[in-house]
């Protein structure tokens, strides 16, 4: 088809899309300035912004050790305790102050290496349309064939639970769904006309990366990170859940929700103040990358809306 | 015909795959660490008991041979030996799967057929109340780790607001699940939940992409009402991208067995690999690990098979 | 009486749903029994939304919020949705733009024609079928069972429209609207399916609303015109009357925009663009662009006026010609020597594609100052040519030289000197320009490449962009705040600023509407002229070649089937394949 393309000639009218009166399209700023237009990206940055607070500077607020026992095990009121103490005679509230940092820690360096890793190889393998990246992709399908939680079990079983053991695996589940996004995106831009100039014109692979496609995946590149994001920390909290953090007797959150459980009956708290800041800490990443996402599909959506 | 050799080719690749992983796990399991010298802790110092613990597990062939000696038994149906107590794996996994799959059943029996309809519904009556509200709800059970839907739902209906079904279940030794249905509602209502938001966002993308579709449109043209543009023009081409979020979700339901299982104390393979792993018992982790990899495989298998049967233009392109 | 009349609109007003601007107002027109009217506009006029207003449907976002719709007698939008069902398909039908995504893929299409006539009770089985036959065999397509299992995807897409009309015609309605029906269609196929429209309209005294934005397809076929500009008619009567003598300057700039193969007139082109819903004045809409522009144009909208018999327009001054096209001479032409070095030599070339060849011996040459065009339908291999001499693709073999100097396979393998030599511009605006980059940005790249200093650079950016008209304060803007036509200006400033040797245009306007097009094409043959530069202008479009090229290689199949001077191939050509193109497209005529 020779005219195939809608016929418009109206500034920022891309043909199929919604008239938008901000031209701002395209750039990230643009992105992130309309993802907060939308009042769920606010209310999920807000919560995001209180729960870090809570796990990065509890620490700092909370009135006794980690491991100080304090009064009778499993006790919901007790005097100068605001939520009583643990099945161990510890401060609920204090170890709720201190357990948040290593989720968030493992979580955010996890993603951050599966990022690096997997931009590089979704741009190399977007670049590169050959063998190697018919067999990049095909070993990435194998490996996510299994389930991310599932291979970091399977990894820490002879090992145990190290610190570099739970990062590297979450961080390999994390690389091929990156991976996919960016090449994804990627071959869609390195398609368009204006990166087929650039090779014409001589500009060298490197520059190309930088210049033209990099900053036009940035999109949907963020709403992914977003996504994996918010899928380590859940990775991560279900560990400590299941009792494989790598600190046995530290502030977890997802650990004390399972040493607490027994105890729920009596002394709730133990189990409802982490529960309630896993589930705030997910549900705001989720309503970010939500919103983010929203913002990004209306800058190339097509005829529907 | 192009179709049954797509089938076949599809068919060897997840073979493959499964080829593939077997490696991977084995490699994690038996190479990064001696389990022999895991299992034994402090006593791995002495070097006798070291080796004679080696021996006794069948650590000390070589590498290659152990591979392969597991691998062809696991093919033939005998997953090895327990480390810890030397009893043959399948004698008690067997009861194990079981469970497990009776879990996963009732739970995908009950959450597919609601989340289709609950997707295509809100395709339906976009942008109005039901759809907001059940927008909000998949995003916002979507990001909620399994385990935390699982403790809501003990704390709301179980030990805090209603005390109305049971926080562990009773499944164990004779009573088998079918036995104990009222202890089977939380675990199974936590899998629906974890499961439900992927299919209704999927159900409702594929359903709002056709019915804005040119051929949708046209048939509205034609005259024909609208019972008839949505079943004969705008569901028979929702199915086929259905099929694949379908069999996902039910990889899905495998993959989450092993958190609801621990919440719910229920004995499935789930719980079963979550006690194997501080015991450093590396056969049934790998047995365990390879069962659902193989259920993963197989769903991916079934969807990619079932999509192109069910929509004629890829199944003439093959042809 | 009205009644007897297939379709007429009165006050027809649709509007943006929620914000209630207006997508198109005060639209008044009829259409008798068997007559064919052209609704003729520029992408943003309101055509398409006129035309599925004539089967009381509006799309996602539009509201039908004034005027009367008669078809046949019936009321179309005082009907309740089940009485609108039974009209649809059967008293009105719809022919649409893209057969491909409107026939459902996963019927086959013997029963998507064959639910048209149940869904509106024709008959009995039998006579359904014996009607399906029927309307197949006026539609020039098998009635073969065989035929009729088929699915939409393995059809062609000239095959798919004719099972669109066989649809719409099924069961012999009083009015079709047919919606850009040829487009992506090549020129053949085409004109069978004009032919085809024309006689069953004739033959069933079937009324046809015809929307386009092609002005010579609506010369070759309907009775009657109507002309839309911003949402409203602004002209309206029998076509030739509004060919010969058109009344609104807008009209007259349509016609003066379409390509003229006699070479008796260049085409004038226009700039600016429609203003879109929300941003409408309340005077005359046209005079932001209108040459002709005076005081009482600015105080209200003028309304439809009778100035004739059949002929009404909407202008304070009708017929006035506006200068730019009254003083429109045709260039002197060009005396270009035959030089042994020409500018761009093609020697032999062969170009695959995953190793199947799809150009085939292809040689010629473009001499300095001189423009070539190559003109082939879809699938003749003039893209792959054009891209393989522009380096961007490298499967190819042959003898290619630029300037004397041999050129090698792949841009890779060139010298920069070599590669700025010879420029490429491409279809479509609006992916040629990085949405990253402001456009003084991408416009400088080739001098930043070339080695060029920061002051000169800039220097040169701003003359190139005042060169293209537009002005050098577009140098800090983005593509996104740029139109189709400024975009493919900039992209044009960016292949010219480091003054090549060769320009290759690979079909430049087909992206753009009709006035903006032949804007660019003046620009185009302007620069050429002035620069001195050979071009090698790709296009599909036949009748456009004679406003631009000295000489023109005519490419099927792979092949160069005649090449030669314009004047010659377009008035005696040699060739069957040429003679069969130029019978088969349609031209607009001139006074």
């Amino acid at each position: 088809m020779t005219a195939a393309i809608d016929i418009v000639d109206t500034p920022g009218e891309v043909p199929g899309d919604v008239v938008v009166t901000d031209v701002a399209t395209g750039r990230p700023s643009g992105l992130i300035r309309r993802a907060m237009r939308l009042w769920r990206t606010r209310v999920g940055l807000g919560l995001l912004v209180i729960v870090v607070g809570v796990a990065v500077l509890g620490p700092l607020f909370a009135p006794h050790g980690e491991t100080e026992g304090v009064g009778i095990p499993n006790k919901s009121h007790v005097d100068g305790l605001l939520f009583g103490t643990d099945k161990l005679g510890q401060d609920v509230w204090s170890r709720f102050l201190l357990g948040g940092r290593s989720i968030l820690l493992f979580a955010i360096v996890a993603t951050a290496l599966g990022l690096l890793f997997g931009v590089t190889i979704g741009l190399f393998c977007a670049l590169n349309r050959g063998k190697l990246d018919e067999l990049l992709m095909r070993s990435i399908d194998i490996i996510l064939a299994l389930p991310s939680l599932l291979l970091t079990l399977v990894a820490i079983t002879t090992i145990g639970p190290e610190t570099w053991l739970i990062i590297a695996t979450v961080a390999l589940t994390t690389t091929p769904r990156i991976a996919r996004v960016t090449r994804g995106a990627a071959i869609v831009v390195v398609e368009r006309d204006f990166v087929a100039a650039a090779e014409a014109l001589g500009e060298s692979r490197f520059r190309i990366l930088r210049s033209e496609l990099l900053p036009n995946v940035s999109g949907p590149l963020l709403v992914e990170a977003n996504l994996r994001l918010t899928y380590s920390i859940g990775i991560v909290a279900s560990l400590a859940f299941l009792g494989f953090s790598t600190d046995a007797n530290g502030a977890n959150w997802g650990t004390m929700i399972q040493e607490n459980r027994l105890a729920l009956a009596v002394q709730p708290w133990g189990v409802v103040l982490p529960t309630i800041a896993i589930a705030v800490l997910t549900i705001s990443t989720g309503l970010l990358g939500d919103g983010l996402a929203r913002a990004n599909a209306g800058i190339d959506r097509g005829r529907s809306e | 015909m192009g179709v049954a050799k797509f089938i076949i080719r599809r068919v060897l690749f997840g073979v493959a795959t499964l080829v593939i992983i077997s490696v991977l796990v084995f490699l994690l399991t038996q190479l990064l660490g001696d389990p022999a010298k895991a299992i034994l802790g402090r006593e791995a110092q002495v070097k006798a008991t070291l080796l004679g613990k080696r021996k006794e597990l069948g650590l000390d062939r070589p590498a290659v041979n152990q591979y392969f000696g597991w691998l062809w038994d696991l093919v033939r149906g005998n997953p090895g030996k327990s480390y810890v107590n030397g009893v043959r794996i399948w004698s008690f996994m067997g009861e194990r799967v079981t469970n497990s799959l009776f879990l996963v059943v009732l739970a995908a029996v009950v959450s597919i057929p609601l989340s289709l309809a609950i997707g295509a519904y809100s395709a339906l009556r976009r942008d109005k109340t039901f759809d907001g509200v059940s927008s909000y709800s998949s995003l916002i059970l979507a990001a909620l780790p399994e385990f935390v839907i699982g403790t809501f739902l003990v704390l709301l209906l179980s030990v805090k607001v209603w005390h109305l079904f049971p926080a562990v279940s009773n499944v164990r030794g004779d009573t088998r699940p079918w036995n104990d249905l009222k202890g089977m509602v939380l675990p199974s209502l936590t899998l629906i939940l974890v499961v439900l938001p992927y299919v209704v966002r999927a159900t409702r993308a594929s359903m709002i992409e056709v019915l804005e579709s040119d051929y949708v449109e046209m048939a509205r043209l034609k005259g024909i009402s609208p019972r008839g543009v949505l079943w004969r023009h705008a569901m028979p081409n929702a199915i086929g991208p259905t099929f694949q979020v379908i069999a996902l979700s039910l990889a899905y339901l495998f993959g989450g067995v092993v958190l609801v299982e621990k919440v719910f104390n229920y004995p499935g393979i789930g719980s079963a690999l979550i006690e194997a792993i501080p015991a450093h018992n590396v056969p049934v982790v790998q047995f365990i690990a390879m069962f659902i990899a193989a259920v993963y495989v197989l769903c991916n298998l079934l969807a990619d098979v079932g999509t192109i049967l069910v929509t004629p233009r890829l199944r003439t392109k093959l042809s | 009486m009205s009644d007897a009349r297939a379709l007429t609109m009165a006050g027809l007003r649709i509007e943006v749903e929620g914000r209630g601007h207006d997508i198109v107002d005060e639209v008044d027109f009829s259409i008798e029994p068997g007559e064919v009217l052209g609704l003729v506009g520029e992408s943003g006029s309101g055509k398409t939304t006129v035309g599925l207003a004539a089967l009381g449907h509006a799309r996602r976002g539009a509201k039908i919020t004034g005027g009367i719709v008669t078809v046949d007698g019936h009321d179309m939008l005082g009907l309740d949705e089940a009485s609108l069902r039974g009209l649809r398909g059967r008293v009105v039908s719809y022919v649409p733009q893209d057969p491909g995504a409107a026939l459902n893929p996963a019927m086959r299409i013997g029963k998507q024609i064959l639910e048209v006539l149940e869904t509106h009770h024709f008959g009995d089985d039998k006579a359904c079928r014996e009607r399906v036959a029927e309307v197949m065999s006026e539609v020039l397509l098998p009635s073969t069972p065989t035929f009729l299992r088929r699915y939409p995807h393995q059809l062609s897409g000239g095959q798919q429209q004719r099972v669109g009309l066989a649809m719409a015609f099924a069961c012999r309605p009083a009015l079709i609207v047919l919606d850009e029906p040829t487009t992506g269609l090549d020129v053949s196929t085409q004109a069978h399916v004009l032919t085809t429209v024309r006689e069953l309209c004739r033959e069933h005294q079937v009324a046809a609303l015809y929307v386009t934005h092609d002005l010579a397809v609506v010369a070759n076929l309907a009775d009657r015109v109507a002309v839309m500009y911003a949402g409203r008619v602004v002209e309206e009567g029998p076509t030739m009357t509004i060919f010969a003598a058109p009344a609104h300057p807008y009209t007259r700039y349509l016609v003066a925009a379409a390509p003229d193969m006699t070479g008796d007139r260049i085409m004038v082109g226009l700039a600016g663009r429609a203003p879109a819903p929300g941003s409408r004045p309340a005077s005359c809409f046209f005079a932001a662009r209108c040459e002709l522009v005076h005081a009482e144009c600015l105080g209200e909208l003028p309304a439809l006026r009778e100035i004739a018999h059949g002929h009404k327009v909407r202008c304070t001054i009708p017929f006035a010609v506006p200068a730019s096209i009254e003083q429109a001479d045709p260039p002197p032409p060009l005396m270009i020597e035959t030089r042994p070095d020409a500018a761009l030599s093609l020697d032999d070339i062969c170009a695959s594609y995953t190793g199947i060849e799809v150009v085939h011996n292809v040689t010629f040459d473009v001499q300095r100052g001189e423009c070539v065009a190559l003109v082939g339908e879809s699938g003749s291999g003039k893209s792959t040519l054009s891209k393989s001499i522009g380096g961007l693709h490298h499967e190819w073999t042959g003898t290619l030289t630029v300037s004397g100097r041999p050129l090698a396979q792949s841009s890779r393998d060139r010298s920069t000197k070599e590669r700025l030599a010879i420029q490429y511009v491409f279809q479509n605006p609006y992916q040629s320009l990085n949405p990253r980059r402001t456009i003084g940005d991408s416009v400088a790249r080739p001098l930043v490449i070339g080695g060029a200093g920061k002051a000169e650079t800039a220097r040169a950016v701003g003359e190139m962009l005042e060169r293209v008209s537009l002005t050098a304060a577009y140098a800090h803007k983005y593509p996104d705040q740029l139109s189709g036509g400024e975009r493919q200006r900039a992209a044009i400033a960016r292949a010219l600023v480091s003054k090549p040797d060769v320009l290759i245009c690979d079909e430049v306007t087909s992206a753009l509407d009709v006035l903006v097009q032949a804007a660019i094409i003046d620009l185009l043959a302007d620069l050429q002229r002035d620069l001195g530069l050979a071009m090698l202008f790709v296009t599909h479009n036949l009748p456009v070649v004679r406003s631009i090229a000295r000489r023109v290689a005519v490419m099927a199949d792979g092949k160069i089937v005649e090449f030669g001077p314009v004047e010659k191939i377009l008035t005696e050509p040699e060739q069957e394949y040429t003679k069969r193109l130029l019978a088969d497209t349609p031209v607009v005529p001139t006074n």
